[in-house]
């Protein structure tokens, strides 16, 4: 094939009919700006913050809102504008990690399930029965409550709870695709169990599994900052949105601000991962 | 129908033995001796050799196999152990608890099932106007923002400030109404989207028209032909939440000091009560599966398709 320049690959890609759609949603555009402004944030968090998010000012506690402190300061006087924004790093990276495990396990588990058919599918699907027989906040707590509290075990957890999610999204879409005749013409040519599965059938499940992913970095943002917020994930001195939360109901009802501002960063974050996952959905997939 | 229901109460059983075999486990992936576990405190200053015995007096040498027929026995009898902390048993402490977490969850599905489904028939009956957009707005906030944080609000305006309620505890109807709004709007959203879609799939069909074209009064056709066939989306999303709801009332429950199991829950994991924290799993876990088994029968109830399919 003829070499084409960069830029004019992006304009067919720009073109696409999925790229189209996603452009004309509202919701991409909206979803798009939280979600690469959250990224800014937590990338330039010791910039854009006036000090350090452990800088205590003992002088300076629980002061409400100003000029000087926008987001007021909590009960050592730190600076909440600095740990809201810091707290952007470990929230995104929380949310990231159990996702990008459950992904690739999940998608493994699902393409070898549905490719092969079969004791080894019925096995494996009867596992993921049983994962998704508990509610998943539950089996989080479950997890959480058998290996102990803290942010690492709380990654797990919510790994495990994604899981099942995968393997029956991949192998749904893998069940289709096995039998298309272009699948069956490579193993005509002599191709291979794994070259099929990898080369011909797994692309199909992408799509998909980027929408479940999309929509997943919310739930795990959410379902860490819940952990956290019970005392099971993020444990003092080091601090995420949930952990703030908790803190603050201490101290309420006189300093609202403690929880108004880590609240509004998780639901904001929750809602662009959620709206870029629905504009993904809509224009990958326009019949749903 | 006896024979659907019939197949589908024996397909509940692998997935009862998964969960119990799962929570059984969790006692022996949990870090360090499940024996000194149980004693907590009291297990310093022990012996070995008295650790030993009381392994041996528990049955904890045996196979593992063995233990765990042991421990099903044991559930079958409504023995779940006792708790490490109160030393009462553990059936005891969630029953006491129960009550709470139902009403709640009960309280939280009705508000649930009402907003959302008006709010899903109203969107997929305005579709693509501003009532359509303001649907889909709310259900997606709705999903986004935490109940632990939707529930400090809400007590924020109307009981700190307003007064009209009181702001936790659990005693008369009035102490209901904040956590069962909190959990039940979040579970709305979930139930606005699925019936909107549903219902917006129903009303493309033929019989819709057919319905439209013999002169029906638009809402009859919306609420005998077009609702009445996206109910199969609708009642299972609705079982589903049932699972968010008795899972988000762990949140819930510790934002408005709710004494129900989920706080009884996250109580055993902070003080490493092992049993309590299996039996409360166990048990909410439980409940769950129950319900989606009875929403899988209603299925069949509500659709002759799916008990001849």
């Amino acid at each position: 094939m003829a070499e084409m320049p960069r830029h004019a690959w992006c304009r067919v890609a720009w073109s696409l009919p999925a790229m189209r759609r996603f452009r004309r949603h509202p919701g991409a555009w909206v979803g798009s700006l939280i979600v690469i402004t959250l990224v800014l944030v937590a990338a330039f968090a010791p910039v854009l913050a006036d000090r350090p998010p452990t800088q205590q000012d003992l002088r300076a506690r629980l002061r409400p809102p100003s000029a000087e402190q926008p987001f007021g300061t909590d009960e050592f006087g730190r600076s909440m504008l600095s740990r809201v924004l810091h707290g952007a790093r470990l929230s995104l990276l929380t949310g990231l990690l159990p996702v990008a495990a459950a992904l690739v396990v999940g998608s493994t588990i699902g393409l070898v399930a549905g490719f092969f058919r079969g004791r080894l599918d019925a096995v494996l699907m009867r596992a993921m029965d049983v994962l998704l027989a508990f509610p998943s906040l539950l089996l989080a707590l479950a997890v959480v409550g058998t290996l102990g509290p803290g942010i690492v075990n709380a990654v797990i957890a919510i790994a495990i709870v994604d899981v099942p999610q995968y393997a029956r999204l991949v192998r749904s879409v893998v069940l289709g695709a096995r039998e298309e005749e272009y699948v069956q013409a490579a193993r005509a040519l002599g191709a291979r169990d794994g070259r099929l599965m990898w080369r011909h059938v797994a692309p199909n499940a992408i799509g998909p599994v980027v929408v479940q992913a999309t929509l997943g970095i919310g739930f795990a943002i959410l379902a860490i900052a819940g952990l956290s917020f019970l005392g099971l994930g993020v444990q003092p001195p080091v601090s995420d949105w949930g952990e703030m939360l908790a803190r603050g109901r201490r101290y309420l009802p006189d300093a609202t601000w403690l929880m108004i501002f880590p609240g509004l960063a998780v639901s904001l974050t929750v809602l662009g991962f959620n709206l870029l996952g629905d504009a993904l959905r809509d224009a990958l997939d326009p019949q749903a | 129908m006896l024979r659907y229901a019939l197949g589908r109460l024996i397909g509940t059983v692998p997935v009862l033995f998964g969960v119990t075999l799962l929570v059984f486990l969790m006692a022996w992936v949990t870090p360090g001796d499940p024996v000194v576990a149980m004693l907590g405190e009291a297990s310093q200053g022990i012996s070995r050799q008295a650790l030993d015995d009381l392994r041996r007096e528990l049955g904890l040498d045996r196979p593992l196999p063995v233990q765990y027929v042991g421990y099903v026995a044991g559930l079958l009898r409504g023995d779940l152990g006792n708790s490490v902390r109160s030393r009462r048993p553990v059936l005891a402490e969630i029953r006491d608890r129960l009550p709470a977490t139902l009403e709640l969850a009960l309280a939280a599905l009705t508000i649930a099932v009402a907003l959302g489904v008006t709010l899903g028939v109203l969107a997929a009956v305005r579709k693509r106007t501003w009532v359509d957009g303001a649907a889909i707005a709310v259900a997606l906030v709705g999903v986004s923002i935490p109940v632990f944080w939707s529930g400090f609000l809400l007590m924020m305006v109307f009981a700190l400030e307003l007064g009209w309620l009181p702001a936790s505890g659990r005693g008369t109807w009035r102490h209901l109404v904040l956590p069962a709004v909190t959990v039940g709007v979040s579970s709305a959203a979930f139930i606005a989207r699925i019936t909107r879609g549903a219902v917006l799939e129903a009303l493309a069909q033929d019989y819709v028209r057919t319905a439209k074209a013999k002169g029906l009064a638009p809402r009859r056709v919306v609420m005998r032909h077009a609702l009445r066939n996206a109910l199969l989306p609708i009642v299972t999303v609705v079982g589903l939440q049932l699972g968010g709801l008795l899972g988000g009332a762990v949140l819930t429950e510790t934002v408005f000091a709710w004494p129900g199991v989920g706080r009884l829950l996250v109580d055993a994991i902070v003080a490493r009560d092992l049993p309590l924290v299996q039996g409360s799993v166990l048990v909410i876990s439980l409940l769950f599966i129950l319900v989606n088994l009875a929403v899988d029968l209603s299925y069949a109830a509500i659709n002759p398709k799916v008990r001849y399919g």
